[in-house]
Formats: C-alpha cells, sequence, structure tokens
C-alpha cells in the first residue's frame, strides 16, 4: 500500500517537533530551557506551511480512512492556529513557574497531533486513536502543577470521566460494527441504509458512541467535570480544553453523525437537538451565578457548545443541502468561538499571574490600570454574547441561517431558544465587564505585565474578533466550500 | 459455535464495570471497572469478526481489539499516576473525598 506522504506530512512535521521538544529539555538545563517553546512554535508554523500547502487538493491515503480536503484543511488550520495562541499565552506562565516545561510543550503538541488527526479520519480505528491521542496527554497536563490539591483533583476528575465515556463509546463501536461488519464510515452508511429497519440495539449503539464524544464536547449532562477540570488545571491548559480539545470532539462527532450515521439522522437528530436546548439553558443559568472567572469561562464554554450543537439537531437524512448548512454552521461558529475565547483566557492569564488572583471582584478597576486588557476582554466578552461588530454576532448568524435553509417547526423552537439564551448570557458577560470598568480599584494594586507574546497574542486575537465581525466572508468563504461529503 | 455465549460473557463483564464504576469509591477500583469494560469490549469485537464476518479479507474486529489492548494500556499507566500523586498529596483514593471544587 503506498503512503501519500504530502497528505500526513503536517501529523508528521508536528510528531518530529514533540520528540525534539522532549530531547531539547533532557539535555538543556536551568534558564536554557525556556528555548522549547521556541522550538514548539517553530514546529507548529512548518505544521502550518504543509496544512496551507494542502488547501485545494483532495487526497486519501491508508485505504481511504484517512482524507484531506478543504473541510479537512480548515479544521487543521483551526487547531494549528490555536496551537500557535496557546504556545504564545502559556510561555511567561510556564517559564515563571519553573515547573516541567519541557513536559508540558511535549504533552500539548502530542494533544494536538491527535487533533489534527481527527478531522481526516474516516474510520472508527483512526477516530478512537486520534481522540485518545487528545485525551491522555490532556489528563496529565491537567494535572501538571503535581502540589497542587487542586491540580491532581482537575487530574481525577477528568481521568475518571474521560475514560469512562471513552468506555461506553467504544462498546456503542463494537455492537455498530457487529451490526455493518466494517469500521469504514461510508461503509458503515452504506449498511446502516441496507438494513433498512433499524434495530433497537442499534438505535442505542449509536446514542453510546454519540454521548461518548458528548463527554468531550461538555454537552448536558456530561458537562460536570468541565468546571472544576477548567478551575483546577493550570490556566493555558483550561484554554486549550475549553477550545482545542472541544473543537476536537466537534469535528469527531461531525464524522460519525454526519458520514456514518447519516441514513438515520430522524434518530439521533431531535435528541442532539435536545441536548442542545439543555445545554446551553443549563449552561448559562448556571454561569449566573458564578463568582468565579475561570469557572464563568467554563459554564459558558458549556453554554457554547450548545448553540454548536443546534445545527446537529436540524439535519435530516438525504438532505444534503440542509447537512451541508450545517456542518458549515459548526464549523464556522467553532472558528469564532477559538478566536474569541483563547483570547478572553489570555487575559485571565495576564491577570492571575500577576496578582494571583481570578474572582470576578479582583477584575474591579482593571480598566483604570491596564485599559488595553480590559478593552481585549470586554471585546472578547462581548463577541461571546454575540454583540455586533464582532465575530460572535456572525457565528450565531450562521447558525440562524443553517435553520432558514429549511424551516421546520423544530427549528424554530432551536431559534426561540437560541435567543432567550443569548440574552441570558448578557447579563453575566457584561456583568464582568461592568466589574472592569465601572468599579474602583483596591489600593496597591500592582499594574500588569503581561510580557511579549501574550499581548501579541491577545492583540492578533483581539483584531480578529473585530476584523471577522466587520469581513466575516474572509472566513466563511472558507467555511462555506466545505462539504464534509467527500470521502 | 453460536454467537449468544460471547456476546453473554461481554455483556455480564460490562455490566460488572458499570456497577463497580457506581458502587466502588476507591479510585483504584474505578479504574479496574473500567478496564473490564474495555475487555468486554474487546470479547464483542473479536467474537463479531470471527463469527459474523468470518471470511472478510480485512480483520477489523481484531485489530480494533488490539489497539484498545494497547491505549487501555496508556490509559492504565497515566491513571495509576494520576491516583498516586493524589494520594501524595491528599493521603486517600477514595473519590468522594475528592471535593475540593464544588458548584
Amino acid at each position: 500500500m503506498l503512503i501519500d506522504w504530502l497528505a500526513i506530512a503536517p501529523e508528521i512535521a508536528l510528531t518530529v517537533t514533540a520528540l525534539l521538544v522532549l530531547l531539547a529539555d533532557l539535555n538543556l538545563r536551568g534558564q536554557a530551557k525556556q528555548l522549547v517553546a521556541g522550538v514548539a512554535a517553530v514546529g507548529t508554523v512548518v505544521a502550518l506551511v504543509f496544512t496551507l500547502i494542502l488547501w485545494g487538493d483532495e487526497r486519501s491515503t491508508f485505504g481511504g480512512t484517512f482524507v484531506v480536503n478543504e473541510y479537512a484543511v480548515v479544521f487543521k488550520v483551526l487547531f494549528l492556529g490555536s496551537l500557535l495562541a496557546i504556545l504564545g499565552i502559556s510561555w511567561r506562565f510556564f517559564a515563571e513557574g519553573r515547573y516541567f516545561q519541557g513536559e508540558y510543550y511535549f504533552l500539548l503538541l502530542t494533544s494536538f497531533i491527535g487533533m489534527i488527526i481527527m478531522p481526516s479520519a474516516r474510520d472508527l480505528l483512526l477516530l478512537f486513536v486520534a481522540l485518545e491521542t487528545v485525551s491522555i496527554p490532556a489528563f496529565i497536563m491537567a494535572g501538571m502543577r503535581k502540589r497542587s490539591l487542586y491540580s491532581s483533583e482537575a487530574a481525577m476528575k477528568f481521568f475518571l470521566i474521560g475514560v469512562l465515556s471513552v468506555a461506553l463509546m467504544l462498546f456503542g463501536m463494537s455492537i455498530v460494527y457487529g451490526f455493518t461488519g466494517t469500521t469504514y464510515l461510508p461503509d458503515i452508511a452504506a449498511s446502516i441504509a441496507a438494513l433498512g429497519t433499524v434495530d433497537p440495539l442499534l438505535a442505542a449503539a449509536i446514542m453510546l458512541v454519540i454521548v461518548g464524544f458528548g463527554f468531550k464536547i461538555s454537552a448536558v449532562p456530561f458537562h460536570f467535570w468541565a468546571p472544576d477540570t477548567y478551575s483546577g488545571s493550570p490556566l493555558p491548559v483550561a484554554a486549550m480544553l475549553a477550545v482545542a480539545s472541544k473543537a476536537a470532539g466537534f469535528a469527531g462527532l461531525l464524522a460519525i453523525a454526519f458520514i456514518a450515521f447519516e441514513p438515520v439522522a430522524e434518530l439521533w437528530a431531535p435528541v442532539l437537538g435536545v441536548i442542545a436546548i439543555v445545554t446551553m439553558t443549563l449552561g448559562n443559568l448556571v454561569a449566573l451565578q458564578q463568582r468565579d472567572l475561570i469557572r464563568l469561562l467554563a459554564y459558558s464554554s458549556v453554554a457554547q457548545a450548545g448553540y454548536m450543537l443546534i445545527p446537529f439537531g436540524l439535519a435530516r437524512s438525504g438532505a444534503a443541502q440542509v447537512n451541508d448548512a450545517a456542518v458549515q454552521a459548526v464549523l464556522f461558529y467553532l472558528i469564532a468561538y477559538a478566536v474569541m475565547n483563547i483570547g478572553a483566557f489570555g487575559v485571565a492569564i495576564a491577570v492571575h499571574r500577576r496578582t494571583g488572583m481570578r474572582s470576578i471582584s479582583d477584575y474591579a478597576g482593571l480598566a483604570s490600570k491596564s485599559p488595553l486588557m480590559a478593552m481585549a476582554m470586554t471585546t472578547f466578552l462581548l463577541s461571546l454574547g454575540g454583540a455586533p461588530p464582532t465575530v460572535g454576532l456572525w457565528a450565531k448568524f450562521a447558525i440562524v441561517q443553517a435553520a432558514l435553509t429549511d424551516v421546520t417547526g423544530f427549528a424554530i423552537l432551536l431559534m426561540v431558544f437560541l435567543v432567550i439564551n443569548s440574552v441570558i448570557a448578557f447579563f453575566y458577560y457584561l456583568k464582568v465587564v461592568k466589574t472592569m470598568w465601572m468599579d474602583s480599584a483596591p489600593e496597591g494594586l500592582p499594574a500588569l505585565q503581561p510580557g511579549f507574546n501574550l499581548s501579541l497574542v491577545v492583540f492578533v486575537l483581539l483584531v480578529g474578533t473585530v476584523l471577522l465581525g466587520v469581513l466575516p466572508g474572509l472566513v466563511s468563504d472558507a467555511t462555506s466550500l466545505t462539504g464534509l461529503a467527500v470521502g | 459455535m453460536s454467537l449468544i455465549g460471547p456476546l453473554l460473557l461481554a455483556t455480564f463483564l460490562f455490566c460488572v464495570g458499570v456497577y463497580g464504576l457506581i458502587a466502588r469509591r476507591n479510585a483504584v477500583l474505578v479504574l479496574i471497572s473500567v478496564e473490564l469494560m474495555l475487555v468486554s469490549v474487546n470479547i464483542n469485537l473479536v467474537a463479531f469478526q470471527n463469527l459474523l464476518f468470518p471470511g472478510a479479507e480485512a480483520v477489523h474486529g481484531q485489530m480494533f481489539a488490539l489497539f484498545i489492548i494497547a491505549v487501555a494500556a496508556a490509559e492504565a499507566g497515566v491513571g495509576l499516576a494520576i491516583i498516586f500523586n493524589l494520594f501524595r498529596n491528599r493521603a486517600t483514593v477514595n473519590v468522594d473525598d475528592v471535593d475540593l471544587m464544588r458548584w
């Protein structure tokens, strides 16, 4: 079997970088260990260049189980861009903390290798391996602060929930294999379509597989690990879990739902639609009562997962137009979400590093101390809420557009909940904004010193949030090209 | 050979795993329960491969089982490290005691 090396070049570049980081960490001593962050960033840029070369190409290798098309390339650019941003915001955090820098960057890169495989995978086996490559390094990263009670608790909860969800998902996958005799996603779709009636056991198996990904994207009722894990783990790791790891879960769920289980969309679409409603409502209502900013961002990310699940509720088997619109809406929302949420975590890291504090009241008077950071945080929060002129507005608009492709009663119900929840969400986002701008700062609060890398990342993301808010076409031109169907 | 035997065994093991997950409070025993669930998946896959699709040219099921065994080993390694670290910090591996953070 011939291997198409160019198709897997980004993955290879990232793997080589991860090994180089591990090797460099072994040989460097003391302050020099900080260099590994640079090595990781250079390797990521190389992988990004290889990915961009693949734009517009249609390639498949490993017997069709690994596919590179525009859809996969957009996802890979999203992941590698997030990786660069996370490297930027974690450099000072880990360099000053002096704990396990080399290991951190190695694990981070390994986790992202799994992520960039995910949108290309067209086989249950490859999806499973990619999911575990994302998760296992993340378990360790959550527990990176070995002496912290909170960090070890975060790792413990994340690990137990993670392995449980994978076990459930694998049980579902094994039953699906028993019914279809294959693990290749398009063949599964063909076999399920040929079965005609859906056996209850097969339906249960399909639900189990979807539940497995539900944990990864922290959808209600599988969300309870998220706030604890985000607030316990080091903040850059929380940013990575909230954005990249969730996007990887969505990549896997898209492939499973819209390729393998597309013929039985009538079965899972209502379930995912109801989960979307419950997820966004519960996430927003609980976020209202949070006093810790990281927990607020965690519940907000649960709610955002709910918004991103809406297009799944619109899916119908055989309606290629509706399904393509749904996939594109999810993809556009994920890109917008990555830009604004990594930015919000970046500001949170800057504040936390300086003051060691993270509760919302500690943000009082941030505007008078460091107006630029407060400005950036305000923009990111407004964007998460969906205010014009930010990218968050267009992200919600993309979902509405997907619903309008073919209006059904259920689609209208989903839209009603989307609007109600957007209003609720503004309440707690604006509460933080009000604290930053209107409350007076406590005495003796030092000015922030975010450092060059973090400032640069926050600035780029701020520009991105506003620029995409004015010109959403920059991204939506790319996402609207990308049907998942090509397999 | 009938498919019913292996499937009953797999279902039994899976149920034991789920029960252990819910009833056990010791993190190591919870980890063992999850491993039991993974073993039941392996039995399923190998049984389907050999009894339902014996002539297929691609041995998807058995390949899948091999990968699950390898990944389960990695998971157990990471999990025991996390549990060990928790024990060093808190001198307990009881999952009910791990409750510093509540919503």
